[in-house]
């Protein structure tokens, strides 16, 4: 395990190292400068803040000092947004927003998804697993923003008597702020899991020992969430890695539809801004946290699937 | 000692099961009879698809749509098991009758430890057991079945388990709450010859110590003359033949059983014999002629073979036959008799 945890570390560095070599690169290519907006300064203070921030010098070279003040913990400061507050504080006050809602739809869509699934793999062909699946087919195709308009509508919207929820959200409200978006982000994982549990369900369903746990004389609740769910998590576990990173790279539209103040929405706006050292601060967050969530995934295979070994080939 | 002979462990009458599919309805059994007494060992003998597992599928309640039973009785001790409500069936299952399966590889849940799907089985039936009296159960069953290092083995998983070794597994989970009857679905066909015979020798000697019934479902001969008391060959969900082993072997009274032993490898054989196989292939069950099933494959077949379903003739000491060669045989026997 130690060994293991030891060599997916060293590719998780060499990951990060090339996302941030690849991001920066393609960032300094891409015309503009954080130093425009509306009333453009003149020549010489250009000069003169590239030359303060080090911009004047070769790309390759700024990589170079980037990457050295990010291995020492420096992540540099905001350049227009939030003007010479360190992008580390940044990250730090907005990472926990977003986390706390995408966290709350990653688990509702889980649980629900799973349960749905068993449910319409229990009763197939029946009326019950031909809504689930007309109900799944609806949420996948939607994309997010027309989900959370459509809740905003509705909830938040000008009919009096339904409006439960704020339009914008405001963490003081509470429970209250995350209920919309937090299903707006959510939908689109639960319907895929539930996909996903009802034919991997189906599929533990039809092996032999089933039909030896049947023969056994155990019950059908016994049957079903002890001998085939557990099985048919081990397919779903897979997608559940993509699917975390999903929602907190889905989590951006819908921060924007809901004006939440997290980092998804916030990287959208340091691209606009080219506000440089915000755009290599949240890339390199977010892509170590979905390594570190892919990372945790694999694990859980191991708790689910005694088959699954770390170290030393194997099955 | 008198009662439990006259009392029969199992009584099949006239089994009928269908499979009602989209193609229309597939008779896979077509009304089969037969009995087990205490102890006794069956075999059931014939090629796929010719509806043994189908039959030993209903016996345990375990078919599936759109398989069902739509005629006949199963009666075990007495007691009518077609009638059984759901509690019923679940008692009876694994507590009084077992089954093992043909594929021991996939028959064992792989994200559970032996010892774990050994004392769910015990368990199912068993509820007041402790803990620690289950698991020294289990590990009871293990040894009985020639495992070894039991400690250690009880805490494996499936994978870590060879072929041979899961299906003494199989067998030590399906004897687990001591059954009357256990159903041996093909348990050595997927099995290699050496780990065959050792499977086969345990099940002999496990069934000397308990006493239990078996009925031993195969398409190979040979492990049932290994093991069995009597015999059913089955052909097209019918039984055909139906005697005592040596019966079978030595005065196989039905063509089928008899190409079916001429297709088998002897090792009494001269040098260059051959083999000689049935020719033709087994029947459609969407849509089977009528009569005798076996009559278009047959080489001694006769007109009235394609017009009626041949009863069986009785030949003495439970041996009977499906065919009306012998149905004549018998006749011209009893007029020659009713002459003389």
């Amino acid at each position: 395990m130690a060994k293991y945890t030891l060599k997916r570390l060293g590719m998780a560095l060499i990951t990060l190292l090339v996302i941030a070599s690849l991001t920066f690169l393609l960032m300094n290519s891409v015309p503009g400068s954080p130093w425009l907006s509306e009333k453009s300064p003149s020549q010489v203070t250009i000069d003169a803040l590239n030359e303060k921030y080090g911009m004047d010098k070769p790309v390759i070279v700024q990589l170079g000092k980037y990457l050295e003040n990010v291995v020492q913990g420096d992540m540099g400061v905001s350049l227009n947004m939030q003007k010479n507050r360190p992008v580390v504080d940044i990250i730090l006050e907005m990472f926990p927003v977003s986390a706390s809602i995408g966290f709350i739809a990653i688990i509702w869509a889980t649980l629900v998804g799973v349960t749905l699934g068993c449910l319409a793999a229990y009763n197939r062909g029946t009326w019950v697993d031909s809504l689930l699946r007309v109900v799944c087919t609806l949420g996948i195709s939607m994309p997010t923003f027309v989900i959370a308009s459509l809740l905003l509508l509705t909830f938040a919207g000008a009919n009096e008597a339904l409006r439960f929820f704020p339009t914008i959200f405001d963490a003081s409200l509470g429970a209250k702020a995350y209920v919309l978006p937090c299903l707006a982000l959510g939908l689109y994982p639960m319907c895929y899991t539930a996909r996903q549990t009802r034919s991997s369900m189906l599929d533990a369903l039809g092996q032999d020992y089933i039909t030896t746990a049947r023969a056994k004389g155990l019950r059908s609740p016994a049957i079903i969430f002890k001998h085939a769910l557990r099985n048919a998590l081990i397919p779903v576990i897979t997608y559940l890695g993509p699917q975390i990173a999903f929602v907190f790279c889905g989590g951006f539209v819908t921060e924007q539809v809901f004006s939440i103040p997290g980092l998804g929405r916030y990287f959208i706006q340091s691209i606009l801004n080219r506000d440089y050292p915000v755009i290599m601060g949240t890339t390199i967050f977010l892509a170590a946290f979905i390594i570190l969530m892919n990372f945790l995934v694999d694990v859980l295979y191991k708790v689910v699937d005694p088959r699954i070994r770390f170290e030393g080939g194997g099955k | 000692m008198s009662n439990t002979e006259d009392k029969k462990l199992l009584e099949i009458k006239d089994l009928k099961v269908s499979f009602f599919t989209p193609a229309g309805e597939v008779k896979a059994v077509g009304g089969i009879s037969y009995d087990l007494g205490y102890g006794e060992v069956m075999g059931i003998v014939g090629e796929s698809g010719s509806g043994k597992s189908v039959e030993a599928y209903s016996i345990m309640g375990l078919l599936q749509s759109p398989g069902k039973v739509i005629g006949g009785s199963i009666s075990f001790e007495g007691e009518d098991v077609l009638s059984y409500d759901k509690n019923q069936m679940i008692d009876f299952r694994g507590n009084k009758v077992a089954m093992i399966f043909q594929n021991p590889m996939t028959c064992l849940n792989p994200v559970y430890t032996i010892g774990n799907q050994l004392i769910e089985a015990l368990r199912a039936h068993n509820k007041e057991i402790s803990a620690h009296d289950a698991s020294k159960r289990a590990m009871e069953m293990l040894e009985l079945v020639g495992i070894n290092n039991l400690e250690k083995r009880m805490k494996q998983y499936p994978h870590e388990f060879s072929g041979g070794m899961r299906q003494r597994v199989m067998i030590a989970m399906g004897l687990i709450c001591s059954p009357k009857l256990l159903i041996a679905d093909e348990p050595t066909t997927a099995l290699d010859v050496t780990i065959q015979a050792q499977i086969l020798e345990i099940m002999k000697d496990i069934q000397k110590k308990t006493g239990m019934g078996i009925i031993f479902i195969t398409h190979n001969f040979g492990v049932v003359a290994e093991i069995c008391d009597k015999v059913s060959v089955m052909y097209a969900g019918r039984i055909v033949e139906q005697g005592k082993v040596d019966d079978i072997y030595y005065k196989p009274a039905h063509p089928y059983t008899i190409g079916l032993l001429r297709s088998m490898p002897r090792v009494d054989a001269e040098e260059y014999e051959r083999l000689i196989p049935i020719d033709g292939t087994p029947v459609d069950m969407c849509c089977p002629p009528e009569g005798c099933l076996f009559a278009p494959r047959c080489e001694k077949c006769m007109q009235i073979c394609f017009k009626k379903v041949p009863p069986y003739a009785e030949l003495g000491d439970g041996h009977r036959s499906a065919c009306w060669l012998r149905v004549q045989e018998q006749m011209s026997g009893k007029e020659e008799q009713d002459n003389g």
